[in-house]
């Protein structure tokens, strides 16, 4: 008996590893892919020639400063994105969470729907005081929200979290659009754009804002892979196996939060990959958070470096906001799964 | 959600559904309901940028003289305004109510089925392919995209191995959702079309015209009539899919019905009025902490108390800031988010 589990753990720990290793691949191919995708192409000789120091001087500017950062933080925020909308669906046990149910989406939109309705004329000098500006907007929502759903004696209730958030992100989005209608057009086609979900940040600078938030947040959660399987048995269980619950929720939403805060500030509005990143994790290789987190995170990745790659290259020379590409591609995909899986 | 987790008998859980439910305290919100539905349609008409009195309010109903401006201003404007706002509300809060009951999600509403999604695909193609579209054809076209994102939702939900459960409905529906808010977001930021859409969407009862009441108004009442005969079934599936059928219910076809009744419900509202979604996930959550866990009263009370928010948020949208309206979503949301606070803070029990 004993050595049947062991062997189904063992095969089920073999298919997780490689299926990890299907998605480096194809991030590896995308990455390539993307490389060579853009106004002006390179061959993937160029691309890896120049990859090692041996390209023209237009190849490695190209290359280095423009498409190889923007490859990078596409990389990052779909990981974080998606690591973020696991914790959030394994600690509230509800499937429909993700990062935008906890109003960081709402509250960094409408900081930046604020900003540029009072200061249209700077939008363009703005690089780097928007993101922080999302960021500002992300974590107050999160305060906010955090403060409206503890309660005393009995902690933070997931359930009332979740509504708690939708209450606040719909307060929020009434805010915008009432903000909206008094928006001169070209201001809202820039609004607009931005909640799309556009990779806004594209030099190293940003790779450098977002690297440490990811250093910090990805390890803990990871370590707390095992909390978070206990957590998911339900609140009696998990207290029973000697968990204690509510500290470890506190400590969990806040990186959940910490890591979409921080992608969504440089992304805009891509929330969708918070919530399907999971879900394909999920169906690919199962509940255990330990190869869950990762596939998540490579999932979640994946999705948002091809559909950054497809989004520039669809309708050259315009692009085609990154969150509007990920949700196209993505939300078929995900439905596929769901036809076809049993749980 | 604690008591979820433990085994629980049928009969056991029917007798805990009539002990939580408050037919007393139900039966004054109806009553007490229509009688302030009534008192606020009648002050709705009268109030605006023309002020009317009462009883020329009352004149214009029932002795009708067309060389009267103010009796033509009531009749022509004011009262289809009021009337559609009335139904709309009501539409809303059940279809939301049958949402939730169904899928047992606390979050769910009318928007998780891609209904809206669906509806503002086809106004973004609307607005961006064939500009100048009538009101009617507008709204017959978002219908349809109302139409055809719950035929997606339900179909690959339905379709699919483990059959239709309500988590399967939920992720399918905000797949679908999300696919067509990002399509519809796509559309109209490549024909710069974002704002015009905003304001349609943005919600508001203002241009309602007697044809369009006639169109939905008997759409609606049935399907409302549907849904109060559905109530008890909806009760039961509340309870979990493994005691409704243990008590013989045929869940499958329930959702089913659950679905269509939600389509038409929802799909009439969302055509006239745009997005006023979160009335349906608001009301059927005070109903229930106010009535109780049992459906067949959840459905009416719901239906009254949607219609005295969404007539009442209309007289304020006109009031607030005249001659100019306010988007009638945003305030309904601004009205509704506190007390929607209130309420999650409050509730100890998730559903």
């Amino acid at each position: 008996m004993e050595s049947i589990i062991h062997q189904a753990e063992r095969r089920k720990r073999s298919r997780g590893l490689l299926i990890i290793a299907i998605f480096v691949a194809l991030i590896i191919v995308a990455f390539i892919i993307s490389m060579n995708t853009g106004f002006i192409r390179l061959t993937p000789i160029e691309v890896i020639r120049t990859l090692f120091g041996a390209g023209t001087d237009q190849q490695h500017l190209i290359l280095f400063e423009f498409r190889l950062p923007r490859i990078v933080i596409s990389i990052l925020i779909g990981a974080g994105l998606a690591v973020s909308g696991c914790v959030m669906q394994g600690v509230s046990r509800n499937a429909l969470a993700d990062p935008g149910i906890l109003g960081i989406n709402a509250g960094a939109g409408l900081m930046v729907m604020l900003y540029v309705s009072f200061y249209s004329s700077k939008v363009s000098s703005s690089v780097f005081l928007l993101p922080i500006l999302a960021l500002i907007g992300a974590g107050a929502t999160a305060v906010l929200i955090y403060v409206l759903s503890y309660k005393k004696g009995e902690g933070l209730i997931p359930t009332r979290m979740l509504l708690v958030g939708i209450g606040v992100a719909a307060g929020i989005s009434a805010a915008m659009i009432v903000l909206t209608l008094r928006l001169r057009p070209e201001e809202y086609q820039f609004v607009a754009s931005w909640l799309a979900g556009r990779i806004w940040g594209t030099s190293w600078k940003f790779v450098v804002a977002l690297l440490p938030w990811l250093i910090l947040f990805m390890p803990f959660v990871f370590y707390k892979a095992k909390v978070m399987n206990v957590l998911n048995m339900g609140d009696q269980t998990a207290t029973g196996l000697g968990t204690a619950i509510e500290r470890e929720r506190l400590l969990l939403l806040a990186a959940a939060v910490g890591l979409a805060g921080s992608c969504v500030a440089v992304s805009g509005g891509i929330g969708f990959v918070g919530l399907i990143g999971p879900h394909l994790g999920r169906r690919l290789v199962g509940p255990k958070h330990q190869i869950l987190l990762p596939v998540s995170a490579l999932a979640g990745a994946l999705l948002v470096l091809v559909a950054d790659t497809l989004g520039r290259w669809i309708l050259q020379p315009t692009d085609i906001p990154t969150g509007v590409v990920v949700a196209v591609i993505g939300a078929p995909y995900f439905l596929y799964l769901l036809a076809k899986t049993k749980v | 959600m604690k008591t979820s987790a433990l085994p629980e008998d049928p009969q056991q859980a029917i007798r805990k559904v009539k002990v939580r439910s408050r037919p007393i305290a139900a039966s004054l919100i109806l009553v007490g309901g229509v009688i302030l539905l009534v008192f606020g349609m009648a002050l709705a008409i009268a109030v605006g940028a023309k002020d009317i009195a009462l009883p020329d309010v009352w004149n214009a109903l029932f002795h009708f003289n067309p060389d009267l401006t103010e009796h033509q201003i009531i009749r022509e404007l004011r009262m289809p305004r009021v009337i559609g706002a009335a139904i709309v509300g009501a539409a809303f809060a059940v279809a939301g109510a049958i949402m939730q009951g169904m899928t047992r999600n606390p979050l769910a509403d009318t928007g998780l089925l891609g209904l809206n999604a669906g509806a503002s695909f086809a106004l973004a193609l609307c607005f961006s392919l064939a500009p100048g579209l009538s009101f009617l054809g507008l709204m017959l076209y978002s219908f349809l995209g109302a139409g055809m994102g719950v035929g997606i939702v339900y179909g690959i939900g339905s379709r699919s191995k483990g059959g239709l459960t309500p988590i399967r409905l939920v992720l399918a529906g905000a797949a679908v959702s999300a696919l067509f808010t990002a399509l519809s977001e796509g559309v109209a930021l490549y024909f710069k079309v974002g704002q015009d859409l905003a304001f349609w969407y943005a919600g508001g009862v203002a241009g309602t015209q007697w044809l369009q009441i006639q169109i939905i108004l008997p759409a609606v009442a049935v399907a409302l009539v549907c849904a109060f005969a559905l109530a008890r079934s909806i009760t039961l599936l509340s309870l979990g899919d493994e005691i409704a059928t243990g008590l013989g219910q045929r869940t499958g076809m329930i959702r089913l019905f659950g679905v269509l009744i939600v389509l038409v419900l929802a799909g009439a509202a969302v055509s006239v009025v745009g997005s006023v979604g979160f009335v349906g996930l608001i009301i059927p959550h005070l109903t229930r902490k106010l009535v109780g866990v049992d459906y067949r009263w959840i459905i009416p009370c719901s239906a009254v108390l949607g219609s005295l928010l969404i007539v009442f948020a209309d007289l304020a949208a006109r009031m607030i800031n005249p001659p100019q309206e306010t988007p009638i979503g945003a305030l309904v949301s601004l009205i509704g988010v506190p007390f929607f606070l209130y309420l999650a803070v409050k509730e100890r029990r998730s559903l």
